[in-house]
């Protein structure tokens, strides 16, 4: 993947040119016959955009601030939905707490251990693609339910990990029923499935011009200097994209969290994600107009979180190329 | 990075660099072979455990199974709930195929539309595109629950089909987008002066030359479906249309206690088709991923 892309997909620009403003009959006609034919073939994933996508949004925005169980219509309530949510509501509080440290203590680690892996790997051809695609593994398979209950079965008191640790002296009896253990055992599964992204890093680590770091190491350039001058410049792009897609990404952790606590967000609320609370709002308690202002909540701070990175990436991320 | 140092300082004292550059390999490669074991670990331990007595969990954390057993595999294929297991197991395929199917027609066609067709209005549709990739699921599962419900389409296997046959999972998309983007327009305004028309150069042209993004988008929509849980655990009540992963749940609430073995060993049975996918695709899974630079 080359930076040009990256830039195109950050700055989220179009492909095509605009239409030129003076056009003869025939060129209007064929302009006419180009949309035709864009929304023709857009048709499929354009029901799904408008009834899957916006019309949900705009009906769950409208919905937070409703009381709604599906069985009587919706009572318009007006901000109460949010307002208890902040102020009475101690489970949620909890929830969003634990999904964010969850979020930001869990992502970083994952993407640098995927970029130590990478930069590992990257250290010689030969022998690497097996091990690369042994780290790969994880990835596909991690938000399955069968891995949260291996994961159950290996964390849990008397388990493979606990008595691993007992003989050597480590005795946590156990991370599944421990409250101040069970956050980092699930920080400790995402960052089990850093292979994805390890193999994207590794990919924009070979695209790194060699020139660049023979030219490093002629002005003297240590290993690390080279690192900070000319590696994490040229991948920057790279992991800003996949920072932030991991980032929304963990905001949705739902399976395993449900599978290692039984569907109750135990121990003490301490995997009651935010997925999960609001599973259990909407869909155990059918409060669907509460359950759609926390999803609104989700969104608000996705897209801060968002907003922040967009801003604050003049000052990290490099962009090379004149991509326009 | 010490490679490139050691390839480019090149010739002068080649004794000594040789032998610093063996041991680098060595470290490297036991290195490695660590991480490795730490990774696989977890999936090894599943597999050996399959074959481990009821008795032995809580017991023998190890590898070995001290009484190894089928007993697991026979009890399993009774399935639970009383529904065999080849019924929860058909139940995945047919979800995963169909979106394997609906992923694919949708999502090249819009890929096409954004690729290769100017339109109006091409630039806010393809950014809106690009913005679903971060859409969080909290803010559409809601309305989308409500709407399916009041169509008397829950318990049914719509819910979870149509979406894939509406290309809602932008990923699909914007992998094909890419891979259209870069290929030569040669051939197909080549096949514009013959005549043909975007449906043409759609079917004939850029369908053939973009097989590889079909065969990487088929299989990521397969494995994705076959692990969804979400959807499938708000969409379906009858056990008789579980899929595995539902299933699975069925084993880990009522049996976890009781029947160890069962759980576990169908929790292997449940990861074996992905795992075969991953070990005979795995260089267009992982190239895939490298080239979209998007994740898995």
């Amino acid at each position: 993947m080359s930076t040009t892309e990256t830039r195109r997909v950050v700055t989220a620009q179009g492909p095509g040119r605009p239409a030129r403003p003076k056009a003869t009959p025939a060129q209007r006609r064929r302009t006419l016959r180009e949309t035709r034919a864009g929304y023709t073939f857009l048709l499929p994933w354009m029901i799904g955009f408008l009834g899957l996508t916006v019309g949900p949004m705009a009906y769950s925005l409208y919905l937070s601030f409703t009381s709604y169980n599906l069985f009587a219509p919706p009572k318009w309530v007006g901000f109460e939905n949010y307002i208890r949510l902040f102020t009475d509501d101690p489970v949620f509080v909890q929830s969003a707490t634990i999904t964010l440290v969850y979020v930001v203590v869990g992502t970083p680690i994952k993407l640098a251990a995927a970029l130590a892996v990478a930069l590992l790997l990257n250290y010689r051809d030969r022998g690497a693609a097996f091990f690369r695609s042994a780290f790969y593994a994880p990835s596909l398979i991690g938000a399955s339910v069968s891995v949260a209950i291996v994961w159950r079965a290996m964390f849990n008191t008397d388990g493979p990990v606990d008595s691993a640790l007992s003989s050597v002296g480590i005795n946590l009896g156990g991370w599944i029923g421990n409250v101040d253990l069970v956050v980092p055992m699930m920080i400790l599964l995402a960052v089990w499935q850093f292979g994805a992204t390890m193999v994207i890093f590794l990919a924009g680590l070979k695209q790194v011009p060699k020139e660049l770091y023979e030219a490093a190491e002629m002005d003297g350039a240590g290993a690390l200097r080279r690192f900070k001058t000319v590696t994490m410049p040229m991948l920057s792009p790279v992991v800003f994209f996949n920072l932030l897609l991991e980032l929304v990404g963990a905001f949705q952790v739902f399976a395993s969290a449900y599978i290692i606590s039984n569907g109750t967000g135990g121990p003490a609320g301490m995997t009651n994600f935010i997925t999960l609370y609001l599973y259990k709002r909407g869909f155990s308690d059918s409060q669907m107009g509460y359950a759609s202002a926390i999803g609104w909540i989700v969104m608000i701070v996705v897209a801060v979180i968002a907003v922040i990175l967009f801003r604050t990436q003049k000052s990290w991320v490099h962009y090379s190329g004149d991509d326009r | 990075m010490t490679a490139t140092a050691l390839v480019t300082t090149g010739k002068p004292a080649p004794r000594k660099k040789m032998t610093r550059k063996k041991w680098q390999t060595v470290v490297w490669f036991v290195a490695l072979i660590a991480i490795t074991l730490v990774v696989i670990y977890p999936l090894v331990w599943l597999f050996a455990s399959t074959f481990k007595p009821n008795s032995e969990f809580g017991q023998n954390q190890g590898l070995i199974p001290l009484e190894p057993t089928l007993q697991n595999y026979a009890t399993i294929m009774e399935g639970i709930g009383g529904v065999p297991m080849w019924r929860f197991f058909m139940n995945s395929l047919i979800l995963a195929v169909a979106a394997v199917v609906g992923t694919l027609f949708s999502s090249s066609l819009a890929a096409y539309a954004f690729a290769r067709v100017k339109f109006k209005g091409l630039g806010i549709f393809f950014s809106a595109m690009i913005g679903t990739l971060l859409l969080p699921v909290h803010v559409v599962i809601i309305p989308q629950y409500i709407w399916f419900n009041k169509l008397g389409l829950v318990d049914t296997f719509v819910p979870l089909i149509l979406p894939k046959f509406l290309a809602t999972e932008a990923f699909f998309v914007f992998l094909m987008v890419q891979f259209i983007r870069n290929l030569p327009r040669d051939m197909d305004e080549a096949a514009r002066i013959d005549g043909a028309g975007h449906g043409r150069i759609f079917w004939s042209v850029i369908l053939p030359l973009i097989k590889p993004s079909l065969i990487t988008g088929a299989i990521f929509a397969f494995i994705w479906t076959w692990n969804d849980f979400l959807a499938p655990l708000l969409y379906l009540n009858s056990p008789e249309n579980y899929p595995l992963p539902i299933a699975l749940n069925l084993y880990n609430d009522q049996t976890s206690t009781s029947d160890y073995g069962a759980t576990v060993t169908a929790s292997f049975v449940a990861l074996i088709p992905i795992l075969l996918f991953f070990i005979v695709f795995q260089r267009f899974l992982v190239n895939g991923v490298a080239t979209q630079g998007l994740k898995g």
